[in-house]
């Protein structure tokens, strides 16, 4: 299939001579055709965007299958079921074809594949978790990725000199040391479709997950490093390569940030001025978080890095910007691209591993690296976490380093780069890529099957799945203003310092800056989730039954006097029995408004025509200055308001 | 601290009351002494000296908080004039970190301790229960920074927190019953499942540590 992505690259697809002359008859060539044909068969003309359009369909009919049976996708991750669909698929086409028709090839891979994935974790990442954590995430990320790589790839070497692996296995220790760099590196892809089905608690998930993205940056450089270091020669290899080695680490994860940072800022600017273009703003969205990567790419810095950052860094504004309907488009397309991208990713990869003729078995090597990544990861984890544990202040226990040393799966962007790389220069690549293939298949088959029983087992805390209340937002910002204020008395400049810092930054220029000035003006967390609240329950209040266009004259004689609605808000007049949270039309209007006159009248329309049901629950004693309502029949009974 | 002696024996009957190691009661102290121009009281006037307080939108009710009778454990209510440097470790032990090494039980007195911390600072009437005009001050308080935002639409948040609060502490209500406030227990519902022993704490330094983030 791949190479009918081709055109899509700008390259010319070997058969694209026949689209020269559609009419030739096949089978008379050079005739001209008899007479005017009725039908004429065009595969040529449509093939490569057919192909492309063909697997994606097959890949969702895939999921839908699996979908159909509820047992089958809670014991098994919807990864490993896709790879078994890909080795079947990849089965029947080289019985069909005899020989294998499509590969995961790299290019389509990082440049169309990986990309969505990638900013659509970026985009939705908690971002105040994943800075709380970043000390944790960064150490395990370069550390770790670091300590994996090198003791992987000279313990094979060792291996090798023992003699454990075959001699047919050319390979010198840098050799070793770059399929050691590719091969240990924590995979985003597997990571997240693993943990997704897993739910383990936040701080778990965001430390793997983080370091998983982190680490794209760490392997670049080894692998490039490694690789020049291959093609010089072991002999030409001098001190001030080592030098500019680990010089280029910090050129490439800082640059690659930087790329990301620069284009979230232009995004959440341009998101600025789009208020009478609102269609466009799904696309800008995308087109520079795509350019950002693709920027990254071109000056071979992190892309992985950049698209995270600009995902990270553009969120707040951005989301502050642009309409209500252009959220749920983005976010919808993200996910969309997102979900489609890792089903292809790993229906390929297990179309990839059929194709006996791109890879070579030697059982030391395999099971030595088998072995060994797993024995190293577990103690890189642990090693690393008893050092973090000294600096921070909650602990990783032993069931969490479990979890993690599990958690580290290897997955599509191992494979991509084994593919990379130079048969020429290294004469072991067919065995590096069957290793890598079975690794790749252990971690997601056999880790991915397991890790739920494991969890389980262990007990693990899992994620609360708390739905956001008003409440706990108002105590999370008490919070950090007591603990900000504490640390200031105490002298202090801790975390919660410099965050109250960035905030107070971030509110006077920043905000400024980027946020269209109706947004800035009311902008606040607590009004937000306030909002949000409102509006679901707004929804949901219609969805169950509620008519709120009802006609006006239904006001029932006793009832308190409109005077009082400005007072106590609808909110408690629609209110049943003071489940969920609020509703308050009026604050739906109060803010936006100026901006729509539909919604100021459709505003005044709801106020006039609302049913006020028999029952307000009395909060506050001193507001219930009208006389008791005489309870009528219970017919709003089924106005309930929950949240849903 | 006068001689030498002396000085280490309160050292160490402070570390038993109130859990710090020896090394961040100095650098407390050291620190208590700055608030204080060398004098053995802290008032409320000498925190206005903390520059970085000031853009605090709740700086009144911390404040508060360090000079709440009920905080320092010395009457179920009102407000002290001035508190020395025992009172102010007090305040400060409820903001240390949970110890690993503790058990449960301990764990679970901790949580309730920096609970009960949290709900004093909003209770300011001291009746034990949080009404909806405390809790609408506290709102308008923590958005006091917001210029824009209405103080019709900062009640209608507050009282749609509070109904919020209404429905996970009693569920259904009568049509004639009155929710008059949010008790203690009322409060430790909301807060549970909420790891609030790991969030509400400072790093204390001893001497050695650099924190730079957790």
């Amino acid at each position: 299939m791949l190479r009918a992505a081709l055109p899509l690259l700008g390259l010319p697809l070997a058969g694209a001579g026949a689209t020269e002359e559609p009419t030739q008859e096949p089978g008379s060539p050079g005739e001209p055709p008899p007479g005017l044909a009725l039908f004429r068969w065009q595969w040529h003309e449509v093939e490569a965007p057919y192909l492309v359009a063909l697997w994606i369909l097959v890949a969702s009919l895939a999921k839908i299958v699996f979908h159909l049976s509820r047992k089958v996708t809670s014991l098994v991750p919807e990864s490993c079921l896709l790879i078994l669909l890909g080795l079947v698929l990849g089965g029947i086409v080289l019985a069909v074809a005899k020989k294998a028709e499509y590969q995961l090839e790299p290019g389509t891979f990082f440049l169309f594949l990986l990309p969505p994935i990638v900013l659509d974790s970026g985009y939705f990442m908690p971002s105040r978790l994943f800075f709380d954590n970043l000390g944790a995430i960064l150490t395990y990320a370069v550390v770790g990725t670091l300590w994996n790589a090198f003791t992987t790839g000279a313990a094979l070497w060792g291996l090798q000199q023992a003699g454990l692996v075959a001699p047919r296995v050319q390979a010198g220790l840098l050799d070793f040391l770059l399929f050691g760099s590719l091969i240990s590196a924590v995979d985003p892809v597997a990571v997240l479709a693993v943990f997704e089905e897993v739910h383990v608690n936040e701080t778990l998930f965001i430390i793997v997950f983080g370091e998983s993205l982190l680490n794209d940056a760490v392997t670049v450089v080894l692998y490039k490093v490694c690789n020049s270091f291959v093609e010089m020669g072991s002999a030409n290899v001098q001190a001030t390569d080592y030098l500019k080695g680990v010089a280029s680490l910090f050129v490439v994860s800082l640059g690659g940030a930087a790329v990301g940072l620069v284009f979230a800022f232009l995004l959440a600017l341009t998101t600025r001025f789009t208020k009478r273009v609102r269609i466009i703003e799904p696309l800008l969205v995308f087109l520079l978080a795509y350019a950002a990567y693709l920027t990254a790419e071109m000056a071979s810095l992190s892309a992985i890095l950049a698209v995270t950052m600009c995902g990270l860094g553009c969120k707040k504004y951005v989301e502050a910007n642009i309409s209500h309907k252009s959220r749920t488009a983005v976010k919808y397309t993200m996910k969309t691209l997102a979900s489609c991208a890792e089903t292809i990713i790993f229906m390929l990869l297990g179309i990839s591993a059929v194709d006996s003729s791109k890879w070579a078995w030697d059982s030391g090597l395999v099971l030595g690296t088998l072995f060994f990544i797993l024995f190293f990861r577990a103690l890189g984890v642990v090693l690393q976490t008893w050092v973090l544990n000294q600096f921070r202040l909650v602990p990783l226990d032993k069931i969490d380093q479990v979890v993690m040393s599990y958690g580290g799966l290897r997955g599509a962007v191992a494979f991509a780069l084994v593919i990379l790389l130079d048969r020429t220069k290294i004469p072991a690549k067919d065995y590096f890529v069957a290793t890598t293939i079975v690794v790749v298949f252990f971690t997601v088959i056999v880790q991915g099957l397991t890790i739920k029983p494991l969890v389980k087992w262990l007990k693990v805390k899992r994620s609360e799945h708390h739905k956001p209340t008003l409440n706990q937002e108002l105590h999370e910002h008490t919070f950090d203003h007591i603990l900000a204020a504490v640390e200031d008395v105490v002298g202090h400049h801790g975390y919660h310092y410099w965050r109250d810092r960035w905030e107070q930054f971030d509110k006077k220029y920043l905000s400024q800056l980027l946020m269209r000035r109706s947004a800035y003006r009311i902008r606040d967390q607590i009004w937000d989730v306030y909002y949000r609240l409102n509006i679901r329950d707004a929804i949901s209040f219609v969805d169950q039954g509620g008519h709120v266009l009802s006609s006006t004259g239904l006001t029932l004689p006793s009832m308190p006097s409109r005077n009082s609605v400005a007072e106590t808000s609808v909110t408690n007049l629609l209110r049943e029995s003071g489940s969920g949270a609020c509703l308050d039309l009026q604050v739906i209007d109060t803010v936006r408004s100026g901006r729509d006159r539909e919604d100021a009248v459709m505003h005044h329309l709801l106020c006039g025509g609302l049913y006020k049901p028999r029952y307000r629950p009395r909060i506050l004693p001193a507001l219930a200055q009208h006389p008791e309502a005489p309870y009528c029949s219970y017919s709003q009974a089924t106005h309930h308001v929950f949240l849903s | 601290m006068g001689a030498t002696h002396s000085a280490s024996e309160e050292v160490r009957e402070l570390e038993g009351k109130t859990g710090f190691s020896s090394d961040q009661i100095e650098q407390l102290h050291r620190r208590f002494k700055h608030l204080s121009g060398d004098q053995p009281t802290i008032r409320k006037e000498n925190f206005n000296n903390i520059p970085d307080l000031e853009l605090n939108p709740i700086r009144s009710k911390i404040v508060r908080a360090f000079f709440d009778n009920r905080n320092l454990r010395k009457g179920p209510s009102g407000l002290a004039d001035e508190i020395n440097f025992e009172d102010f470790l007090t305040i400060m032990s409820y903001f240390r970190p949970i110890d690993t090494t503790m058990d449960e039980e301990q764990v679970q007195l901790c949580r309730k301790e920096k609970l009960r911390f949290l709900f004093h600072m909003y209770d300011s009437d001291s009746d034990g229960r949080i009404t909806l005009e405390e809790y609408r001050n506290v709102v308008e308080e923590l958005l006091s920074g917001n210029p824009h935002i209405e103080k019709e639409s900062v009640r209608s948040i507050a009282d749609g927190a509070m109904m919020e609060a209404a429905s996970v502490c009693v569920g259904r209500m009568e049509p004639d019953q009155v929710y008059e406030g949010i008790t203690f227990d009322d409060f430790l519902k909301i807060w549970q499942g909420i790891d609030i022993e790991t969030k509400m704490h400072v790093r204390f330094l001893n001497v050695e540590t650099i924190a730079l983030c957790h």
